[in-house]
Order: C-alpha cells, then structure tokens, then sequence
C-alpha cells in the first residue's frame, strides 16, 4: 500500500508539470463552461446541473484519453517501464497507482466546476442532492473512462495510438446502446440482443445520477468495468513475459 | 566462494529468434565481471532475464540465492540495475528522482535522506542536484542512472552498457567509481568494447550468438590463448640473397610452425611473424633453421597473448575458434 501511494504521488505530480495535461484541462473547463452557459445558466431554466451533468459523459470521451494517454505508453517509450517493473514492486501496485494518479489529476480538473453550483446558488435556488449524486456519477464515470484510457496506453508506445484507441473503446461503450435502439430496424431476434447492448451501455448507466438518482446496479456497473479494465491493464503488462 | 549470480542452461526465443542458447554461468560474490559480447548477441536479454523483466523460454537463474521467477521481488531487492540507455523520468529532479527511487527500494524513510547524499557524493552529482533530469547530458545521466541502481545499496549490480556514449574522461570516471564497488558488491557490467572492460573487471564472460563462448578471470583467458602465440622474427638473409618469398617459405616448413608472413624493413632486415600450430614452441625450430642458412638474427620473440584477438575471433565467427581449439 505505501508502495503505491508513493508511485501515486509521482504520477499526480508528474501531471502537475505536463503541458499537456494543462491543455486538456483547459480544453475541458472552456467546453463545459460553454454547455453549462448554455444549457444550464440561462434565464428561465430550473437551478439544477442536469444538462451539463448529461454533455459532460460526451465532453469527457474527448479528454479523458488526452489525460490517460501518456501514462503507461510513455514509460514504455522512454524505457523508464524498465526500471519500474524491476524495482520491488508488483505490476498491480503499479497499474493501481497509475490509475489513482490519472483519476486524482481528473478529480483536480473536475473541482472547478463547482463554481457552476455557486453560480446557480447566486442567482437561484438549486437542490443540492442531485448535484451531490451528478458528482458522485461523474467521479464514476472518470473512473472508468480513466481506466479504460490507461489499459489503451498500455497497449502501445505512441501517445496518439494510445488516445484514439481509448477514444473509440469510449465512444462505442457509450454510445452504442442508443444507436442500436434507433438505427437497427426491429426484428424479433434483435430486442434480446438490443437489451444487453443497452445495459452495457454507460449512458444507461450514467443519466440517474444526473437526476438525482443513486442506483446501486449503476455504481456497481461503473466499479465492475472499472476493475475489470485494471485487470486488463494489468495482463498485458505481465504478457510481456510471454509474448 | 559464494556466487551471487547464477545461471543455469538458460535458454531464450522470441518467437522464432532465439536469442539465448543454454547459457550457463556464475557470478562469484564481491566480483566485478564484465559480460562482453558484439551488439545484439544476447547480453541485455540475460541481464533483463536477471533482473525479473523477461522470463526465461527454459532453464533458470539465480540471483543472490533466489529464483528471479519463483522469487521475483526478493531478487529486485537485491539488485540495483541500470537499463541501457539509462531511463529517467525528465520532469524530475535528480535529488527528488533519487529519493523517489530509494523509498521504492524500500529504504526506510529516516535514512533516505544520507542515502541519496551519499551516491550524490559517489557519482558527482552534487552541482547537478537540483537540476531537471531533461536538462543533463549524456554524461550526467549516466551518472544518475548509475546513483539510482546504487541508492539502496543492493548486494548485486547489473549494468548494461554504462559507459557507453560518455567522453573519454567521463569513461575513466566511472571506470574508477565501478572498480571501487568490488568487494562490497557483486557487479555485472555488459559491454560490447573489450577495454571498456579489460581495465574495469577481474573476470570477464564472453557471449556470442546466444552462446557463451569463453567465461574466466583475465588471467586463465589469456593463459589460454598460449599456445597459439605469435612468434616475430627479424632477420638479414646477407650475402646469400634470398627474398621475403623464400624466408617465408623456408619458416613454413620449420617444425612447429603453421604459417608465416613476411615482409621487408628496409636495409635488407626482413620481418617474418610466425603462427605456430597447436600448443607448439617453434622458437628453437626457428633459430636452428636461421643458423643452419647462414641468416643473420637480431630478434625473435614471443608475441603477449592479448584478448582482442580472442575476442576478435569470438565475434567473427565460432567456426574460428573451434579448429584453433582442436
């Protein structure tokens, strides 16, 4: 355990100095900023967050793989993977760390936005359990698409491979459910497949939070995958013992 | 003797290369050992293999008394390695990436302090230890990589190339600071340039083709290499008149002798280098011959076995080795 709280503060510390990571938060708050004035901050509309709460599960597919990407890819790069997974430590403790230290850094990003519930508190009167809950989905949700983004770093050298790999993954977990249920004319043979599609689907999964709803079948979808991307992560990391 | 490395048929494919072929060799404690061999003959595999990043295809390896399989973190702990090309984190600073390194090395948290300043000390690294890794050169982070496999002060080091890109100052540097680690520690260096380690190593394992070809201490390497010693003759043929064609046929035919090369010196002296065939001294063959001609002799020694040519033959092919061996 004190192994990976050391490795986790040199992963949290090493974003603190990467451009890059800077790049992808700014990108981040201009663009959330943008869909919270939007559709969110605007006369007339209810005090509540849900509508940036929903944008932010598409937001996040485009710079959570930008965050992730570097992460284990670039160790691999430099070699530096070398003298890591030969220090006394085991390849889990490793990829838990890397995982702790991106979704910290993905924690940080987030907490700036909770100036929009300040702002809703100025000019409004918002309920504040669902946006407790909508944070709560989010910081899942980062979870996942955290780990998701590491297990694609995990699996080449190149930075850019590393992102759209992690890019596409996301982007049809999230979004395949709907496009099934609209796209694909209904046969009877399709609706049993179409509901297991659906309840892969992080969309599913990820609107309740929004409204203030917390299911335990949701939090445990997103733990579920979650963990299960970290145990991809780390089989790849021990196959190159096989490969 | 303890041996503190040990490895035992040690066999190694990556897919269809096979990089290692049923290497075996051992490490003695307190020894510094250079494992020598042309790019690309199988060195860095077996250092990784040592080190617990790659497994063995077959066969096994010990470090320190543990299986770098079965007992993977116990042989971490006990090493202190230097990839090639020395990894570092650039966004780190050197003290900070020293102290990072040690408390991964498990040393406790109240000595990691003195530890880091005592390789700084070690590998003169004190103007440079507050600086960017990224910023250094070459030299600099040579030196840094070689402070991080010494931070924890491991029994065993393994370096794989650790001179190699440095100035030749900066090469005798660490050449001195690595022949002071013998006796405390078990060091494996690997290099490809024989008086990169001829100089810094007691011992020396030589590797080629995945094979081990020859493994000893300098010494019973060049003791071996006796009997195929060169013997340089010079000599005047006077009045008689005979060329350099001649005199070389007339010492291939000395007893002892398998070949002869000769070539002019100028004012008639000749000089003639010749190949004695196995384990034969055809130094006396040769005075009797020159006598018996009427040849004039101002010199004729032995050449010192060296092991550049020992290791010159190893790269250029086993095929070589073999008939001399014969």
């Amino acid at each position: 355990m004190g192994k990976v709280l050391l490795l986790t503060r040199r992963e949290v510390s090493a974003y603190f100095v990467s451009p890059i990571a800077y790049v992808a938060m700014a990108l981040f708050l201009v663009i959330s900023g943008i869909f919270f004035a939007l559709a969110d901050f605007r006369p007339g509309a209810p005090a509540a967050m849900r509508s940036i709460f929903d944008i932010m599960m598409f937001i996040l597919i485009f710079i959570l793989p930008i965050v992730t990407m570097r992460s284990l890819s670039e160790e691999q790069r430099s070699g530096t993977i070398e003298t890591l997974l030969t220090a006394p430590v085991t390849d889990i403790e490793v990829v838990v760390a890397k995982f702790l230290g991106s979704w910290i850094f993905y924690l940080a990003m987030l907490a700036p936005t909770l100036i929009y519930v300040v702002l809703l508190a100025a000019f409004g009167n918002p309920e504040y359990g669902p946006v407790a809950s909508g944070y709560l989905g989010l910081a899942l949700l980062g979870a996942l698409y955290v780990s998701i983004g590491l297990f694609a770093s995990s699996l080449t050298q190149n930075q850019v491979i590393a992102a759209v790999t992690a890019f596409v993954i996301l982007i049809v977990l999230a979004m395949l459910g709907p496009w099934v249920a609209t796209a694909v004319p209904s046969r009877y043979w399709i609706i049993p497949l179409r509901s297991i599609i659906k309840y892969a689907t992080v969309r599913t999964h990820y609107l309740d939070f929004g409204q203030g709803v917390v299911d335990l079948v949701h939090v445990v979808y997103f733990l579920a995958l979650t963990a299960y991307a970290l145990f991809l992560t780390v089989k790849v990391l021990e196959s190159r013992r096989w490969r | 003797m303890r041996a503190m490395i040990e490895i035992d048929n040690l066999t190694k494919w990556y897919g269809n290369t096979l990089a290692l072929d049923r290497a075996t060799f051992s490490v003695e404690e307190g020894r510094i050992v250079g494992f020598l061999g042309p790019n690309g003959a199988g060195k860095s595999t077996a250092l990784r293999i040592l080190t617990g990043f790659l497994p063995a295809t077959s066969g096994q390896a010990r470090v320190n008394g543990h299986d770098v399989l079965m007992e993977s973190l116990a042989v971490r702990s006990s090493i202190g390695y230097m990839p090639e090309n020395v990894p570092l984190y650039p966004e780190m600073r050197v003290e900070e990436y020293l102290a990072f390194r040690a408390a991964l090395k498990d040393v406790p948290s109240a000595k990691r302090r003195a530890a880091v300043d005592r390789v700084v000390q070690r590998c003169w690294l004190k103007e440079v230890r507050r600086r960017l890794i990224g910023q250094l050169s070459k030299g600099f982070r040579q030196r840094v990589g070689l402070a991080e496999a010494l931070v924890a002060d491991p029994p065993v080091l393994i370096l794989d190339e650790p001179t190699i890109g440095l100035d030749p100052t900066q090469i005798e540097e660490t050449r001195k600071l690595i022949r002071s680690l013998g006796g405390k520690h078990t060091v494996l260096l690997s290099s490809h340039l024989l008086p990169q380690v001829e100089k810094t190593c007691s011992h020396l394992v030589i590797i080629a083709d995945g094979q081990i070809k020859a493994a000893g201490s300098l010494d019973e390497l060049k003791k071996g290499l006796a009997h195929r010693q060169q013997v340089v003759v010079e000599l005047r043929t006077g009045d008689a008149g005979e060329g350099p064609a001649e005199v070389g046929r007339a010492l291939r035919q000395v007893a002892g002798a398998a070949d002869a090369t000769t070539e002019e010196m100028g004012g008639g002296w000749l000089r003639a280098v010749v190949m004695p065939a196995a384990d034969a001294d055809p130094r006396e063959a040769i005075w009797a011959a020159v006598a018996q001609r009427g040849w004039q002799l101002r010199e004729i020694h032995r050449l010192a076995p060296t092991l550049e040519e020992l290791y010159a033959r190893i790269v250029a092919g086993e095929s070589a080795v073999d008939k001399e061996a014969a």
